[in-house]
């Protein structure tokens, strides 16, 4: 047996000393989802403990509405839309990036905002628009983005502001108690970012155990390993297991210019509601890079998807497979919801991984 | 019964449909083979076997990679090896090949020089002629600078009946090296990448490792080289034709470590990227060993590995991950990266 399979059969081994009780602990990032599912940890893990997935896939949570909203950006005559490869394929209500391409929309799948500041320099007399969704780990490098674009002196890049915070969406669901939770398997490239302080209210005003955890399979056995240990030391608190990423206070260096440049606002998360203050919008000084004001399009009236649950999976209430449409109308080729086109959604990750 | 949602259908092809995946799949199904029905066609292998005297296979490919020269390799030699190890995945020794190539208006007379005498060394290391051929010009924009078509015949080789449907319960399955660096090698140097690494694309004429091959062991019952798609899809592919299970042991496929960084950089996952100089060999696990031998003696065969096994049932391609868990690999959903070959 090599290295790796060893450490997890002892890790397995503490798991199934403590998982006496049926427990359910929620992976709230999508790449967590992801590693579970690649790894097969489900099916290893003891059958008293059940895995839920979180909101904690940026593509998800946005809803139809700004999706609609982008398509309408995108098929303005002189526009370049530029955006990570993720949203392409996200049905808004009657239409998706990848359909607008292929009618002719000019849409660029780019790896970094720093690309369409890129694209608006070499095409100054185009409108050039990023779409801005994401969490903590990627809102920070387009607030860099906006303060090069403001030194530099470029008026032709916009963002759509879609981002959202984590921290206020894990203490909504709590608040809410409508899915029992009891622990947090917190993200870990979130945590790089805000660091560990940000989750300590929810301990605190909840008595609900988090864990920042890391993305290798063995880190996330180890990740439930301390969560199930702090339920039966009946001591809830924030531990940071993905230590050679994370430390209590985050990077600092990150969150000066998210303050720089964002504000906090109210956001709607698709298929869960508007969750205060966990979104972020330009503020007053850098209001000209907003695409909303830029683009002054009707505000779009969304339609939601029939029969598609993953407002339910994402608020740890259901799984995928409970879903009608899972696998049979609703798969990676022809999504239905949001869960299953992103690649860190958990339909896909349940579909891609055969967990059926 | 209402719709579930007012979506419009797709009535487009979309990039998703060249992908190598289901989607490419479909469209083979729903739109080529409702009018091309024959025996020679239906397999579906790489190079179909022609019902002549002599055991011939003969096969057809186009190449649009972007860039056209990448590192390890250019549209020439990829126009060249491919279609020669197509061939070969029928256990045919390339024989003679044909070249059709469109150009864009505008595109430099040197450019198209130097992929022809990459595609003359190409043929030579591989040992065919290119016998005959065609050149459009297009007006600027009806192409994009480049494509090429080749088509080749080869002889099969004495002895050898090898097809995607041949996989056995009780054969192993073999993987002639690492996976992914064509891919890879091509996404570094796409614009907006430029991912700095030694990455070079494994493009190369599989002509001397083959020969080894066939030379060594006897008994081959499936070469497939897992170009679109990557391992996942291809080995999915002969999972079904031969109605088996395929185990395969993640700590066994060899994956360099700069693919795998990359991977991980930009979310993609190397068992569906795309290769250009490997191949997947099963056969019998008494012949393992001699096959393992011939082609670790060759440098395009030199990290082989075998990586895994075949059962009767379940049907389908299975992964035991590196902490023990065990889980179904699918085909390739959607569009993994436009343009790689």
């Amino acid at each position: 047996m090599r290295n790796e399979s060893r450490l997890a059969q002892g890790l397995l081994h503490k798991i199934e000393e403590l998982a006496t009780e049926e427990t359910n602990l929620m992976e709230v990032c999508g790449t967590h989802t992801m590693a579970i599912s690649s790894s097969g940890i489900r099916k290893m893990i003891p059958r008293t403990l059940r895995l839920l997935s979180g909101p904690g896939c940026p593509v998800c949570v946005t809803p139809a509405e700004d999706i609609d909203w982008i398509i309408e950006i995108a098929r303005l005559p002189g526009v370049i839309l530029a955006t990570f490869g993720d949203m392409v394929k996200v049905p808004g209500s009657a239409s998706s990036l990848e359909a607008e391409m292929a009618k002719g929309a000019e849409v660029k799948v780019v790896y970094s905002p720093l690309d369409a500041l890129q694209i608006a320099e070499r095409n100054p007399k185009r409108r050039v628009c990023f779409v801005g969704v994401g969490f903590e780990t990627t809102s920070p490098t387009v607030a860099s983005t906006i303060l090069l674009a403001k030194k530099r002196g470029v008026r032709n890049l916009f963002i759509y502001p879609g981002f959202k915070l984590i921290p206020p969406a894990m203490g909504f669901l709590s608040e809410k108690k409508e899915a029992k939770i009891d622990g947090f398997i917190c993200p870990g490239h979130v945590s790089v970012i805000i660091g560990s302080r940000p989750y300590e209210f929810i301990p605190k005003r909840f008595g609900i155990p988090c864990v920042i955890t890391g993305f290798e399979p063995l880190d996330v056995l180890q990740g439930i390993w301390m969560l199930l240990l702090q339920r039966a030391n009946n001591h809830p608190r924030v531990e940071i297991q993905y230590r050679r990423g994370v430390t209590e206070e985050g990077n600092p260096c990150a969150l000066a210019s998210l303050e720089r440049v964002f504000v906090r606002c109210d956001s709607q998360w698709r298929g869960i509601g508007v969750i205060p203050s966990s979104g972020l919008g330009l503020n007053q000084e850098f209001a000209d890079y907003d695409a909303k004001r830029a683009f002054d399009l009707p505000k779009p009236k969304p339609l939601e998807p029939r029969g598609c649950i993953c407002g339910p999976i994402m608020m740890g209430l259901k799984v995928p497979p409970d879903c009608s449409l899972f696998g049979e109308r609703c798969t990676p080729q022809t999504p239905v919801g949001p869960c299953m086109v992103s690649s860190e959604g958990a339909c896909a990750a349940y579909y891609k991984y055969g967990e059926t | 019964m209402q719709p579930i949602t007012n979506m419009e259908r797709p009535e487009k092809i979309l990039l998703s449909h060249g992908s190598g995946g289901r989607a490419s799949r479909r469209l083979i199904e729903e739109v080529f083979l409702k009018n091309f029905t024959n025996p020679q066609l239906a397999p579906l292998d790489d190079s179909a076997e022609l019902p002549l005297k002599e055991r011939l296979a003969f096969t057809t490919d186009s190449y649009v990679v972007k860039p056209l020269f990448f590192p390890g390799g250019d549209i020439g030699r990829l126009s060249i090896s491919g279609t020669v190890n197509d061939l070969w995945m029928k256990g045919a020794k390339p024989l003679f090949l044909s070249a059709s190539f469109i150009i864009e208006e505008g595109l430099e007379w040197e450019l198209l020089r130097r992929v022809a005498a990459s595609m003359a060394s190409t043929a030579k290391e591989a040992g065919v002629e290119v016998v005959c051929g065609d050149t459009k010009v297009v007006e600027k924009g009806g192409a994009d600078r480049l494509f090429i078509t080749t088509a080749g015949v080869g002889r099969i080789w004495s002895g050898v009946e090898v097809s995607g449907a041949g996989a056995k319960p009780g054969d192993v399955v073999i993987c002639s090296g690492t996976i992914g660096d064509h891919g890879m090698a091509i996404l570094s140097r796409r614009e907006g990448i430029e991912i700095k690494s030694p990455l070079k694309s494994d493009c190369a004429p599989l002509t001397p490792l083959m020969e080894r091959l066939l030379k060594e062991t006897t008994g081959v019952h499936s070469l497939r080289d897992p170009t679109r798609g990557g391992l996942a899809t291809t080995l999915n592919e002969i999972a079904h034709s031969s109605k088996v299970g395929i185990f395969l042991k993640e700590e066994e496929i060899p994956v360099r470590e700069e693919v795998r960084g990359i991977c991980e950089l930009l979310g993609f996952d190397p068992l569906y990227v795309a290769n250009e100089g490997k191949f997947i060999l099963i056969l019998p696990a008494e012949e393992a060993q001699r096959a393992l031998r011939a082609l670790r003696s060759h440098p395009l065969g030199r990290d082989a590995q075998v990586i895994g096994w075949v059962e009767e049932e379940p049907e389908g391609v299975f992964l035991k991950t590196r902490i023990g868990g065990t889980r179904p690999l699918l085909m390739l959903e959607g569009e993994q990266l436009p343009r790689i070959c």
